[in-house]
């Protein structure tokens, strides 16, 4: 069975961002940028799954700009086969890239798809569902455990109060959460490996995709604000301002 | 505009997600409910309470017991062609079911909401809530989910909605439920407690963090959360996690005991009323945000804390 592992190129998840000044975005000149942290556990999962004799080969996708290419030779590096990217300057929303990765699969035919649950620039947390649904096909959001056997695939998923454990007709949709595994570093010899891998340049229209945005995105604004308070001196103090603000 | 609201309930009673979401739709025009489960008619019940709705949809069939995505979407969908907008919280039920609705109607779905600025115009948080994005839909319909901390809860009484059965395909034959394992826990839920003491790395394993900060929370009747690292170093169980990708809470009091502030973390607290740092760096990123801080050795202070309070 081949695994389909969509990952997208983010801005680093130890930067912190910052709104340009005419409100038009987030600004990502010079900013360090790196695979999705979800998208790097979706990878992962993958190559262990293949380890394990569950899967045969593994296919990562993006879509996204040219640069998205380095991401793409990290999944390889990790241990992804090959690559596909879908070549394109322009913010695609989850939908679209959904309606891509369907076209996508549909060449692929894979039995698997692996995802991160969102991406930590627009926390949409929608593109796995969206595929999930334009295919008819079963969804494992939110994955803390992945099993494959035979047919089917168990997956255990972080809900608000625990756990909860489905069981997915194959092909399936799954999507990760923190907690599946720890992703590991690609090796030297396997990021100078990844470089003769094959990755293929395509472009959403090669897929009969419209990407023409159904979201304006009007304005982008900080946050409010928090102003740092005050420090006291001991644990009296502490309790006589809990006490002032009616807490115990 | 006509709206449908996913109530979000366990079969038995309906959770107060539901009511900030009612609210979220009340902005928007006509409120009726959706309550899809198994032997649910005392949620709808309930819910033909809240304030200001004017129906309740009941879908009660097995194969909605347990909310799975791939029964649910379909019967949505169809309540959806004469209803402008769905609206679900952003509870791990809305937030699995509601793209999967939105792409069925090839609509762009909006997560998370914090505002409703217009007709098809809203805020929502993006980069961890550091950037508040103005989005404005193109869609003939209306896919949301709302964040629950930033609307106030509908009142649950006062209303008299009408309450009709609906039936809808029932199970797809796509999935199964095979269990749960959903913490019994006697303390306040982490997105409705009114105060919460949180603890990170800095409680070295799972014993300490009970030691340390259960009896600071039992005194204070509040809820229990972590960081991402507490959680991660298996101090307590993932449903305590708050941040960006954890629970977001906003209670009237935060208490953070030995967290640094993350911006993960910070993304998901930085709405509380107050916050309060107890942490022996005093360098940490937690007391740029924090109302009050204290610099010192958790371990001395947070047991003193619970004795004098």
């Amino acid at each position: 069975m081949k695994a389909l592992v969509p990952v997208k190129r983010v801005i680093d998840y130890n930067v912190k961002p910052r709104v340009k000044a005419d409100g038009t975005g987030v600004d990502l000149a010079n900013v360090k940028m790196s695979m999705n942290p979800f998208d790097e556990i979706a990878v992962e999962e993958a190559i262990r799954l293949k380890e394990s004799g569950a899967v045969t080969e593994i296919i990562a996708i993006s879509v996204g700009p040219a640069k998205a290419q380095e991401t793409l030779r990290t999944a390889l590096a990790m241990g992804a086969d090959s690559a596909i990217l879908v070549e394109t300057d322009d913010e695609v929303e989850p939908l679209a890239v959904a309606k891509i990765l369907k076209a996508a699969a549909a060449e692929v035919q894979p039995g698997l798809i692996i995802l991160g649950k969102q991406a930590i620039d627009d926390d949409s947390n929608q593109t796995g569902q969206m595929l999930a649904a334009l295919m008819n096909l079963p969804q494992g959001t939110f994955a803390s455990k992945v099993v494959v056997e035979g047919d089917s695939v168990t997956v255990t998923r972080e809900v608000d109060g625990g756990l909860e454990t489905v069981k997915l007709s194959l092909p399936a949709i799954v999507t990760t959460d923190l907690r599946l595994n720890e992703p590991r570093y690609a090796s030297l010899p396997n990021i100078m490996k990844a470089k003769k891998k094959p990755l293929d340049v395509k472009t959403p229209a090669d897929y009969g995709v419209d990407i023409t945005p159904r979201i304006k995105t009007l304005k982008v604004a900080e946050p409010p604000v928090r102003q740092a308070g005050i420090k006291v001196a001991d644990v009296d103090e502490l309790v006589a301002k809990l006490k002032n603000m009616g807490v115990a | 505009m006509k709206t449908l609201v996913w109530v979000e309930h366990d079969n038995s009673a309906m959770a107060d997600a539901t009511l900030a979401a009612v609210t979220a739709a009340g902005k928007l025009g006509e409120v009726h409910l959706l309550v899809a489960g198994s032997g649910c008619r005392a949620v709808a019940e309930q819910a033909a309470q809240i304030a200001g709705v004017g129906k309740v949809h009941l879908a009660d069939n097995a194969a909605y017991a347990n909310a799975l995505a791939e029964n649910v979407a379909p019967l949505v969908v169809d309540l959806m062609s004469h209803h402008d907008a769905f609206v679900a919280p952003a509870t791990s039920h809305g937030k699995n079911i509601t793209p999967r609705v939105a792409a069925l109607l090839d609509v762009m779905q909006i997560s998370d909401i914090l505002s409703v600025e217009g007709e098809k115009t809203f805020t929502r948080p993006t980069y961890a809530g550091n950037a508040i994005a103005t989005v404005e839909s193109t869609d003939a319909k209306l896919v949301i989910t709302v964040r629950g901390t930033a609307f106030d809860k509908a009142e649950t009484t006062g209303g008299s909605a009408t309450i009709e059965d609906v039936s809808g395909a029932g199970d797809a034959g796509l999935s199964s439920f095979v269990g749960a394992e959903i913490a019994k826990n006697e303390r306040p839920e982490l997105t409705s407690a009114k105060i919460i003491v949180s603890g990170g790395r800095a409680l070295k394993d799972s014993e300490t963090f009970q030691q340390v900060i259960m009896p600071l929370a039992d005194k204070l009747g509040a809820g229990v959360g972590a960081s991402r690292a507490a959680v991660d170093a298996g101090y307590v169980p993932n449903d305590y996690q708050v941040g960006q990708t954890g629970k977001i809470v906003a209670p009237e009091v935060y208490i953070a005991i030995g967290i640094s502030g993350a911006i993960q973390h910070l993304a998901g607290m930085k709405d509380s009323k107050t916050i309060i740092a107890i942490n022996k760096d005093e360098d940490a990123p937690i007391f740029q945000v924090a109302d009050i801080g204290l610099v010192g050795d958790l371990f001395k202070i947070v047991p003193e804390l619970t004795e004098k309070l």
